[in-house]
């Protein structure tokens, strides 16, 4: 960096280019939040404002009206359940049922090993269309009386949570088998002469030592499975049923005419990711790049 | 990440690399294992492989293989007896008749090679600067990083505030909003794609940011040392020592943003449904399912030539991460 000459000997970073430096990423960072600011600048202006003076114009009147409108309007409660309902139990079978996978191919070496867990990790970079269309007639002839509301897998929060879980634990194994390949043999090794059985090993001695990894995964498959739009949008056809993504794309072309009034409610859709990510943000990223850093 | 990745953005390569330090002669003791095991505990481990197996199978591959399958009949959907073969007539149809099969294709190809094109580099250009450990570093990924957070569907919602013509941001700024000066940025053909692609990019950015900050903390501090010892300025230590070692992040990125290239949709069906200017291979497929218009052996067709391009990528890059698995 040529300020080297300004700033003799000294281990000081050169100042000049830092302070350019930061110029550029706060503006930068600035015009990247743009469109979001923009959103909320929208949400909080009544419509008769900007229908009057225009969008672009000094706001004489803020409020969160828009919000509370929205929220009520479109019964936003009841789908942030329904996502719950869809969300906790996928993101809890995908880690349960995906550990029991990785510690299969990692503690054992059974002949098949490779491939099974090659299988898994496929599966999972499958673009969601290649599968769509016969799961979607499977879903419509699988009758479960009783079971499911709609009496079928299709059009129920059992169908999204199964196609989260089968779809997910493809990443999740593949995560996981590589952590518990890390952990020491001698660990199991040491309870099986002890006579543990194959359970304990997995349940007391495997799973509380992956306690990291699996606080990464659940952190990002709750983002993911939330943020879904696609398997909802398919495989869900009644209103009532939809989680919160889908419906308020229902919603928006139903009953709202005005823009601010969806700014507003899209906003609303992305506060409980955006928590999540602010409070769990090491887990997320940790997740995200989980051994990418080893390689 | 559909996730995209996305949904969209799940991969795992990200993980490809284990951690270190596999115990050496860790063969042994798991074959060892192996003939502790009791028949209760065969059962059990077999369970455990199995119930996740056998549903990921089901739901996952063998769907795959019925689209396959599929993809050579035509069928109604109401019941089974109206499944009738008809060898390659879906295809045939889909290349010669169909007027947005090959401008889906071309979509997707542009789709991709705008992701490699700009916010990849943007991304490493951030990653690089984020990562000279300087104050607020944290603020400035935060910002970059929170598109990658919120939902496609939602970034669908934000950017129409921002295109709308006589309501949106854009046009309002340069005076376009009045009837008969409109710029419809999303119902004109020839500039909704590069509109939409504007704010995939935008997300993208922070993703890649995230995978080559995560890459940069891998690197040697001692490499960049001796290349500063050696005289080297920034931009030669950047392409001769670091970029080099950034390898295996490059092949993350590649893979992540092919995959994120096929299976783009959330953005494009809440900006205009993949109408006129914007369709795309996932798009197609789709509006054969929710459309009335149930033709499934012809959907499957689609189906078929998204498969037939993703395993193009999948299989090589498989071979590869498992290769290296192996030797571990």
């Amino acid at each position: 960096m040529s300020a080297s000459t300004v700033a003799p000997v000294r281990r000081t970073p050169v100042r000049p280019a830092r302070i350019l430096l930061h110029v550029f990423l706060a503006g930068t960072a600035l015009a990247w939040l743009a469109p979001l600011l923009w959103a909320v600048f929208s949400a909080l202006r009544p419509y008769s404002e900007t229908s009057d003076r225009g969008y672009v114009s000094w706001p004489h009147k803020l409020s969160l009206d828009n919000f509370t409108n929205a929220f009520q309007q479109s019964d936003m409660l009841h789908y942030f359940g329904n996502t719950l309902l869809i969300a906790v139990p996928a993101v809890l079978i995908t880690l349960f049922l995906s550990s029991m996978v990785a510690f299969y191919v990692s503690r054992f070496d059974f002949r098949l090993n490779l491939a099974l867990l090659l299988v898994f990790t496929a599966g999972n970079l499958l673009p969601q269309q290649v599968i769509i269309t016969p799961l979607y007639r499977l879903y419509l002839l699988t009758d479960l009386p009783g079971v499911t509301e709609s009496g079928k897998l299709y059009d129920s929060a059992l169908g999204l949570v199964l196609i989260h879980v089968a779809f997910q634990s493809g990443f999740c194994a593949f995560v996981l088998s590589n952590y518990m390949r890390s952990l020491p043999h001698e660990l199991t090794e040491a309870a099986l002469v002890d006579g543990a059985s194959v359970w304990r090993l997995y349940w007391q001695i495997t799973l509380p030592l992956c306690k990291p990894a699996m606080a990464a995964l659940a952190t990002l498959l709750s983002i993911w499975i939330y943020n879904d739009f696609f398997w909802a949008l398919v495989l869900i056809s009644t209103g009532e049923n939809m989680p919160i993504t889908s419906a308020l794309n229902n919603l928006s072309g139903q009953y709202f005419t005005d823009p601010n009034l969806v700014a507003a409610g899209a906003l609303l859709t992305a506060i409980p990711t955006l928590v999540v990510y602010f409070v769990l943000q090491r887990q997320f990223v940790s997740g995200l790049t989980l051994g990418s850093s080893k390689g | 990440m559909s996730q995209t990745p996305t949904t969209p953005a799940q991969t795992p390569e990200a993980a490809a690399a284990p951690p270190p330090g596999p115990v050496p002669g860790g063969q042994r003791a798991r074959q060892g294992h192996r003939r502790l095991l009791t028949r209760r505990d065969r059962i059990t481990l077999g369970l455990m492989a199995g119930v996740p197996t056998v549903l990921h199978v089901l739901l996952v591959w063998v769907t795959a293989l019925a689209s396959i399958a599929l993809a050579f009949t035509s069928w109604d959907g109401i019941g089974f007896d109206s499944i009738k073969w008809v060898g390659l007539d879906n295809f045939k149809h889909l290349f010669e008749n169909n007027p947005q099969f090959w401008p889906a294709v071309q979509h997707n190809l542009i789709w991709f090679a705008v992701l490699i094109a700009v916010p990849t580099p943007l991304g490493l250009f951030l990653a690089v600067q984020l990562d000279k450990k300087i104050r607020f570093s944290r603020v400035y990924q935060t910002a970059f990083f929170l598109p990658v957070v919120i939902s496609m569907a939602c970034i669908g919602f934000v950017w129409q505030l921002v295109y709308n013509p006589d309501t949106g941001l854009i046009n309002s700024l340069i005076g376009a909003n009045k009837p008969g000066h409109y710029i419809d940025w999303i119902g004109d053909p020839d500039l909704n794609l590069w509109a939409v692609l504007i704010a995939a990019s935008w997300r993208h950015t922070g993703y890649m940011m995230i995978l080559y900050l995560a890459g940069l903390k891998g690197v040697d501090p001692s490499l960049r040392e001796a290349s500063s010892l050696d005289g080297a300025n920034e931009w030669q230590t950047f392409k001769n020592v670091i970029f080099p070692t950034l390898r295996p992040t490059n092949t993350v990125v590649l893979v992540v943003t092919i995959i994120e290239a096929l299976r783009a949709f959330d953005l494009v069906y809440v900006f205009n449904k993949g109408a006129q200017g914007t369709e795309l291979l996932s798009i197609l497929v789709t509006n054969n399912i929710i459309g009335e218009s149930s033709r499934i052996g012809y959907g499957s067709a689609i189906a078929v030539v998204l498969l037939v391009i993703s395993l193009v990528v999948i299989i090589p890059y498989l071979v590869a991460t498992f290769r290296k698995e192996r030797r571990s």
